[in-house]
């Protein structure tokens, strides 16, 4: 018997060579591991142009001289980056034939987030019904965007159809050169989103990745770059409230924001993938590298997020304030529960005159959670006449968990002026009876408290996903308080 | 009988702070429990209302025939007690409109009835702010977030009139009010008053008692009800200070 197995373990381990993968062009799986012939493999296999490859190589090339940060407050255990499959082809959900083959805490979610039938059976990878399969909306959807001349395709998509546009702006916010993370990245990106306004034209609807075709399946290694041109103005929505189940446990994404003169960019994210159990074991690493540049006059970027999920959260959305006059802000909720982790927070460089920026905050910590913010605010010598107004704010639920802020500040000339605000709290005894002498349970008190002290951020979020964030804060406190 | 208090005993932190109260107040009553500092008046709201730092040590308390000992804080609140706070808390970022409609609706669910629409909700909301002489504004405020003394009180009234108690306990809603806030609270609760429901209104002054006339006043002194009476009795208290009764206690 043992000989059996070794033998099978033996195939397996060694099953690399016998493939060829550079040549074979039907393997479906990149080996374990990273080397240059994983790029080269990866970039073939979607057909890239030479540019890319070369960018991916410069980027591999650099990463192997880098080494993984260490500054954050997080505790992360070693990661085996050879241990990792970069490439796996786009595949086919395994599909479910009914809801009860569902994990029923999964439904249990899906139904107090108050997400529909079909949405649910989609999520969890339910064979949909032609009829309503939402093909049709996509149709309708891509119809409308096109007519104002708006591009909204997968990032591999844009590699083919769009080449320059990805040429010119690619890499241009966050190089390839950045830090390990998005080094590895630009190495190694699967897919992941591209968008294009032109000039002077107005988004009409939300940008959702959820009516992308190929969101399903971006993978862990995602890359999305939007480019808004002078005077346009867009708003783009990340994620989903739902929770999001995936076996790769390193996430690393890019998001890049160009915003030329006058144009305005809101991006949205609600983060829910999975945290890890009760007892810490298991949960997403997100390490995100998510930076804007406001390269006009009068440009505006804007960051909102909730972040809820994953065991680890590494992600700093920046601004590059570097036209005069323009705007960036920055409104964040982060949750940690049981045994997450999340080292979160912004940078705001001011490089133009005038310049201005906003940071709130709210950190929010439970059980044994650790939730710290980071912030660097930079006022270059000739940003004069800058402003910030940053407000760092943590809530503390029960006696085990930890809030940490971490701002830095640097003034570099006289004329601006730079506002720092920090508090920390406790949902207090007081509060909870008060809530309970009205007829509300403990649970649904929690979650009164806990969105009443997220609300300045949360009302920064677009209609449909506010209501739903609403829902998810009270559900990821779940169980944390009594 | 709405409420009945039998020989209760009730400590906070292994102190006992009530020892034997009894007290019974029937449907369309109003009483008033006066008493010096220190000596328990609060203590006996809370223990009513269930909140856990108080121990009830012996004793037993009715409400609608049932011991209340074995129901929650919430269900206490759903069964129709409302407990007017002495120091209403602040809840950052939640407006009275949504804190009031959460309560409205887990009470109506509780009872097995449908949850209000939006428009229902408001349009129940105005009529009770206008019976309470509520400005507008308020409701769209944070739940006592920056309100002044007399706001917060009034606040109190407001969510009373909303929830529609069966028992309210006020405790000491007239305490730092000026004399225009003081009507408009003792206004809320006259226009509450129903042949079906109680109120006990706790308070340390009679000047309330002026505007809110009690059926039965009863002094509480070092945990106990030492004296009750008619609404003279509040008047002899203004009269005369609390001294005559403790010297009657020793002697």
């Amino acid at each position: 018997m043992e000989s059996d197995s070794n033998k099978i373990i033996g195939e397996f381990t060694q099953g690399d060579y016998k493939y060829g993968f550079v040549t074979d062009i039907d393997t479906e799986f990149a080996p374990r591991g990273l080397t240059e012939d994983t790029i080269r493999f990866i970039s073939a296999k979607k057909q890239e142009p030479e540019f890319l490859l070369e960018f991916r190589l410069k980027a591999f090339r650099h990463w192997l001289t880098m080494t993984q940060p260490k500054w954050a407050h997080l505790h992360i255990d070693p990661i085996n980056f050879q241990d990792i499959i970069y490439y796996a082809a786009p595949k086919k959900k395994h599909q479910l034939e009914n809801l009860d083959q569902v994990d029923p805490d999964l439904l249990a979610t899906f139904n107090k987030l108050g997400i529909s039938l079909e949405e649910q059976k989609k999520l969890s990878g339910v064979a949909v019904d032609a009829v309503i399969d939402s093909v049709s909306v996509k149709t309708t959807f891509t119809e409308t965007l096109s007519k104002y001349g708006i591009i909204f395709c997968s990032f591999s998509e844009a590699v083919l159809k769009h080449p320059n546009l990805v040429k010119q702006y690619m890499g241009s916010v966050v190089p390839y050169t950045d830090n390990f993370f998005a080094s590895l990245n630009s190495a190694v990106f699967s897919d992941g989103s591209f968008c294009y306004i032109p000039k002077g034209v107005r988004c009409p609807v939300e940008l959702s990745t959820y009516f992308r075709i190929n969101a399903a399946n971006t993978g862990q290694f995602e890359r999305t770059l939007i480019v808004a041109e002078e005077g346009s103005y867009v708003s783009y929505m990340e994620g989903c409230t739902a929770p999001q189940r995936d076996e790769n446990q390193l996430h690393a994404a890019i998001v890049e924001i160009v915003a030329m003169k006058d144009a305005e960019v809101k991006y949205s994210t609600v983060q829910n993938w999975y945290p890890g159990d009760k007892n810490g074991k298991g949960g997403i690493y997100n390490f995100v590298t998510k930076r804007g540049i406001c390269k006009g006059s009068n440009a505006k970027i804007s960051w909102t997020q909730v972040e809820t999920g994953s065991a680890i959260t590494w992600k700093y959305p920046s601004c590059i304030l570097l036209g005069d006059n323009s705007v960036g802000e920055f409104y964040s909720v982060a949750v940690t529960n049981n045994h997450q982790q999340a080292d979160t927070g912004t940078k705001m460089q001011h490089l133009g005159k005038n310049t201005r920026s906003t940071i709130i905050s709210k950190g929010i910590s439970a059980g044994k959670g650790n939730n710290s913010y980071r912030g660097l605010v930079r006022i270059t010598k000739n940003a004069v006449n800058s402003r910030n107004y940053s407000q760092c704010d943590s809530l503390l639920l029960g006696s085990q968990c930890g809030a940490h802020t971490f701002p830095y500040i640097q003034v570099e000339n006289k004329s601006s002026i730079v506002e720092h605000e920090a508090t920390t709290s406790k949902i207090s005894e007081d509060q909870l009876f008060y809530c309970q002498q009205r007829g509300i349970d403990m649970e649904s008190a929690i979650g009164l408290i806990v969105n009443g002290y997220a609300k300045e951020v949360l009302k920064q979020l677009p209609m449909e996903f506010a209501v739903e964030a609403q829902k998810l804060l009270s559900i990821s406190l779940e169980g944390s308080v009594g | 009988m709405l409420l009945s208090i039998k020989n209760l005993h009730a400590s906070v932190q292994g102190k006992e702070i009530l020892n034997g109260v009894n007290l019974e107040v029937n449907r369309g009553e109003v009483h008033a429990i006066m008493g010096p500092n220190g000596t328990g008046k609060s203590t006996l709201a809370s223990v009513i209302a269930g909140r856990e730092v108080f121990e009830m040590t012996s004793g037993e308390i009715l409400y609608k025939g049932k011991n209340l000992q074995k129901l929650s804080v919430e269900e206490r609140a759903r069964e129709g007690i409302f407990l007017g706070f002495q120091y209403p808390v602040e809840i950052p970022g939640v407006s009275i409109t949504n804190f009031m409609r959460t309560a409205v609706n887990e009470i109506r669910k509780y009872k097995g009835l449908d949850a209000l629409s939006a428009s229902e909700f408001i349009k129940m909301m105005e009529e009770k702010k206008k019976l309470v002489e509520i400005t507008s504004n308020l409701t769209n405020r944070s739940v006592n977030e920056g309100f002044s003394g007399g706001e917060k009180k009034k606040n109190e009234i407001f969510q009373m009139a909303m929830l529609e108690p069966m028992l309210a306990i006020l405790d000491e809603t007239d305490s730092g009010l000026d004399i225009d806030a003081l009507r408009i609270v003792a206004n809320g609760v006259n226009k509450l008053r129903r042949p079906d429901n109680a109120f006990v209104v706790i308070t340390h002054y009679q000047r309330l008692l002026d505007y809110i006339i009690p059926d039965y006043v009863h002094v509480l002194f070092e945990g106990k009800i030492v004296k009750s009476g008619g609404k003279e009795l509040a008047l002899e208290l203004e009269e005369r200070g609390y001294d005559w009764i403790k010297k009657e206690q020793v002697e």
